[in-house]
């Protein structure tokens, strides 16, 4: 085993320590991102002219590549942590903006008009009543902002010993010992799904008002049609995420 | 130095825009691995998605497919199948550039799909439409946008990730940065740097305009 | 004919939405499946077209089973018509319409030939053709539905609920246009909606469903509000159904008079003789005939008297009118229509006009209340035969109800003798 997990002296990290650090380096940004988009995303909401610029400005951003990106800040920020860092955090945003937006766009009007007509103020509705209604969107979003991110850091090895785990892939390449590689690979991998998967549970903690699973999603479809219960379609509950694929654009 | 100097040194460098290194090959070099990576991918994904879609089945195992590819870190898979394929030309960045794109491709295929409002698909079975004739007359050209978008942000991280392609030894734009970095050349770096997202843009403009041809103007405007 | 024999539809899960269903639908009329939501009636209608499959019976279309029949060849000769219409937005309306002539085989031309023909059918502009489904209002794209299921001409139409998501005032427009539709085509529809009224106004039979898929009730409109079978029945039609049921009785017969209408320049010696001893009023029309509204025989007389400065008195006198209120169409509105303008009118007396809106006569509510008791009278005696379940059962009841009592039910003056006092008395 130690093939796999003995890290070379030049990473100056253990296994555990390297996945600590490749986690701050691809969340953070994402908390970043989320602290940036929600205001932004309040602005557009309320000031729907601003959205289509907005999108605009996120599509270029997120067609950077991330190397380019990289290499671009090195000449600023130098060989440091921060140089992946903002990257990851524009690609979060650039993500986590139209989650929100179309989110809180997709609430029925008539709630919103019920929450108005009680007197909430735009502020007060916006984050009382439509971010928590869109909810399982952002969450879409910040899945696929955090999935991309932990897959983006490894990239990092490129511009310098960056990476985290990524930087196994160079270290195993120039020691030859490909053990290493896989290595990185799979935990970056499991990394990922292993955070999605804490994302959907905290969906679901965060949504009790939402059905959940397959029988669950069936019942609501079932309920929803109001006539027949002509094939139900088997509602996919994370419908939104695909959207999301298309959310810049 | 600031960027522009770089890009200055970088563009006005004559060396750089003609032979094996030169700007064009590079630019053909990276359509090229972009252009049949993108095209496997929607191979796959496509009929998958449209398949999976107007049947309304497979949307758990599709939507569990999805986070696993999208959890396979682009980078380390190219490192992982040069080490395991060896040199074999384009081969080992192909197999992480077609895992990066299949995923949005056959997603949104699928929820595209999906999301057509019922009641014309209820109108056309109602008619008498086979099966397929629902599929390609209706389903299809209402979903195109969302299908094309999903087929856009493939294109966008191949394009981006077929950049990386450089750190095996392929060209494309990422050689400039790659090799730029290793000889200290930041205006080599920068320059390819600008050059990979010019070609990313240029995807968008590209897909924007499959857009303006092949979607209906009921259709764009209707939504 | 579609026969519907036993159908059964039990879901996998247990639901019964259909249960042993059996309804004769009778050719070149309008049947109306009306329920409460979960009824089965969408079901039923979709196991026409077999856009949903029996689990049990069977469905005959002119004695022919529609379960041997190929499936896209059934529907395809079948119009199919949904709440939103269900456009291809893709599609301009031409092409829309011109669906399924074209998965028949038609040209392109001739399919589009067909569909403009159609657009103009269904009362859609001609300059809409190129337009795209988004362009256009409810009301429109509905109507483009429609035209696009008569598109092939098929003999039977299927609606369901096609007219619920459009406003009222549309709907009416709708319903209206399906009639005048429906009267030159002919064309045997089965129409699904929740809506009692939207029912009785389409339909010539009308089955009503009751949760769990059974049928509560399957009659002409009229027989159903007269006779409605059970208390589920009852209450589903509501509390009116007495006024309601007054639609389909004609206003043909009924006992009008002319005697208190005067010209506006009427002399003191016509007023004091068309003056009625009930009737303190008096209905002043203008030189065509049309009604300008109601006069005080005291108010009318001594001005006329004075005749010298006519010219400013004929426009105050005009002014000072009580306004006549909508007038019935005599023979073409129904005694529901009759009894309206009666309740409306500020002398309790309704206007009665021919086509052209020239004034026939006028009438009091005793009159109309007589004409309504001598048409029930007519009508006891008479719908037992419409309901049985012949196949041209409809027919009879389709044209029936609105003529049946003005033809050969007793007339409101008949001698009955219940119908002397206030009718005699206007005379």
């Amino acid at each position: 085993m130690n093939q796999y997990f003995d890290m070379p002296s030049d990473l100056q990290h253990s296994y555990v320590g390297l996945i600590g650090l490749h986690l701050q380096e691809a969340l953070l940004p994402v908390l970043f991102g989320l602290l940036i988009a929600l205001p932004l995303a309040l602005v557009c909401s309320r000031f729907s002219w601003f959205y289509a610029p907005v999108l605009w400005v996120t599509t270029v951003l997120y067609a950077i590549p991330s190397l380019a990106f990289f290499v671009v800040l090195l000449d600023y920020t130098g060989d440091s942590t921060t140089t992946v860092m903002i990257p990851l955090t524009v690609y979060s945003l650039v993500l986590l903006v139209p989650a929100i937006v179309e989110g809180t766009r997709a609430v029925s009007p008539d709630t919103v008009a019920a929450a108005t007509a009680m007197g909430f103020g735009s502020l007060r509705r916006f984050v009382q009543v439509e971010l928590p209604i869109a909810v399982p969107a952002i969450m879409a979003g910040l899945r696929l902002a955090a999935v991309s991110s932990i897959s983006l850091v490894s990239v990092g090895a490129i511009i310098g010993n960056e990476g985290a785990l990524g930087n196994l892939l160079h270290d195993g390449q120039i020691y030859h010992r490909d053990p290493l590689i896989i290595t990185s690979v799979v935990t970056t991998a499991v990394l990922a799904i292993v955070v999605d998967g804490l994302l959907v549970l905290a969906q679901v903690l965060l949504t009790p008002w939402q059905p959940h699973g397959r029988r669950a999603a069936r019942r609501a479809a079932r309920a929803a049609a109001v006539d027949e219960p002509a094939a139900p379609r088997d509602a996919v509950t994370d419908a939104v995420p695909a959207a999301l694929e298309d959310a810049v654009r | 130095m600031n960027i522009l100097n770089f890009l200055n040194t970088f563009f006005s460098d004559g060396a750089n825009w003609h032979g094996a290194n030169g700007i064009p090959h590079r630019l053909l070099e990276h359509i090229q691995y972009s252009a049949v990576a993108l095209a496997i991918a929607a191979a796959i994904g496509l009929p998958i998605g449209l398949f999976t879609g107007h049947t309304g089945r497979g949307g758990y195992a599709l939507s569990a497919f999805a986070t696993g590819a999208r959890a396979l870190p682009s980078f380390g898979l190219l490192v992982l199948m040069t080490i395991w394929l060896g040199q074999l030309g384009t081969t080992p960045a192909m197999i992480p550039l077609v895992a990066l794109a299949v995923a949005p491709i056959l997603v949104t295929t699928h929820e595209a799909i999906r999301s057509v409002d019922p009641a014309p698909v209820d109108a056309a079975r109602g008619m008498g439409m086979t099966s397929p004739s629902v599929l390609f007359q209706v389903e299809l050209p209402v979903a195109l946008p969302l299908i094309l978008g999903g087929l856009r942000s493939a294109a966008i991280q191949v394009v981006s990730t077929a950049t990386i392609a450089a750190y095996i030894s392929l060209g494309g734009f990422g050689r400039y940065i790659i090799d730029g970095l290793a000889s200290h050349t930041y205006s080599d770096v920068v320059g390819g740097a600008v050059l990979v997202a010019g070609l990313a843009l240029a995807t968008i403009g590209v897909f924007w305009l499959v857009g303006r041809l092949v979607v209906s103007p009921g259709v764009r405007r209707g939504r | 004919m579609i026969r519907i024999e036993s159908v059964t539809k039990r879901y996998a899960d247990g639901t019964v939405a259909v249960d042993d269903l059996t309804l004769d639908i009778p050719d070149g009329s309008i049947t109306v499946l009306v329920g409460p939501s979960g009824c089965g009636k969408t079901t039923t209608l979709r196991m026409i077209n077999r856009m949903i499959e029996p689990s049990g019976g069977r469905i005959l279309l002119d004695g022919q089973d529609l379960a041997q029949q190929p499936v896209t060849a059934l529907r395809r000769s079948m119009g199919y018509v949904i709440q939103n219409a269900g456009l291809f937005q893709h599609r301009t309306i031409v092409d829309n319409i011109a669906t399924v002539p074209r998965m028949l085989g038609w040209d392109r031309g001739r399919a589009r030939e067909r569909a403009r023909e159609l657009m103009d059918r269904v009362g859609l502009d001609a300059t809409l053709a190129k337009r795209y489904p988004y362009q256009l209002s409810g009301g429109q794209q509905q109507r483009v539905g429609v035209a696009r299921a008569l598109a092939a001409d098929p003999p039977v139409l299927l609606m369901d609920e096609p007219f619920s998501a459009v406003d009222p005032i549309v709907r009416k427009g709708l319903q209206a246009e399906l009639l005048r539709i429906q009267s030159e085509l002919g064309k045997t529809i089965v129409f699904v909606t929740h809506d009692i009224d939207e029912a009785i106004k389409l339909g010539n039979m009308i089955a009503v469903m009751r949760t769990g898929g059974h049928l509560a009730q399957y009659a002409p409109p009229d027989e159903l509000l007269s006779a409605p079978a059970d208390a589920f029945v009852e209450d589903f039609l509501g509390t009116d159904r007495g006024i309601r049921r007054l639609s389909f009785f004609t206003s043909a017969g009924l006992d009008v008079t002319a005697t208190p209408i005067v010209t506006a320049d009427a002399d003191a010696a016509q007023i004091a003789e068309r003056t009625l001893p009930e009737l303190p009023y008096l209905l002043v029309t203008d030189a065509d005939g049309k009604p300008l509204g109601w006069a005080k025989a005291e108010d009318l007389a001594p001005r006329t008297d004075a005749g010298d400065g006519a010219s400013t008195e004929d426009g105050a006198s005009t002014a000072d009118l009580l306004p006549h209120g909508r007038p019935f169409v005599l023979g073409q509105d129904s005694l529901r229509d009759a009894l309206d303008c009666a309740v409306l009118s500020p002398t309790g007396w309704a206007v009665a006009v021919d086509g052209t809106g020239k004034v026939v006569g006028v009438t009091s509510q005793e009159t109309i209340a007589t004409a309504i008791r001598g048409a029930h009278a007519g009508r006891a005696t008479k719908p037992a035969e419409p309901d049985a379940d012949a196949p041209d059962a409809a027919d009879t009841s389709a044209a029936g109800p609105a003529q049946a009592p003005a033809t050969d039910g007793p007339a409101p003056d008949a001698p009955d003798g219940d119908a002397d006092a206030p009718v005699k008395a206007a005379r």
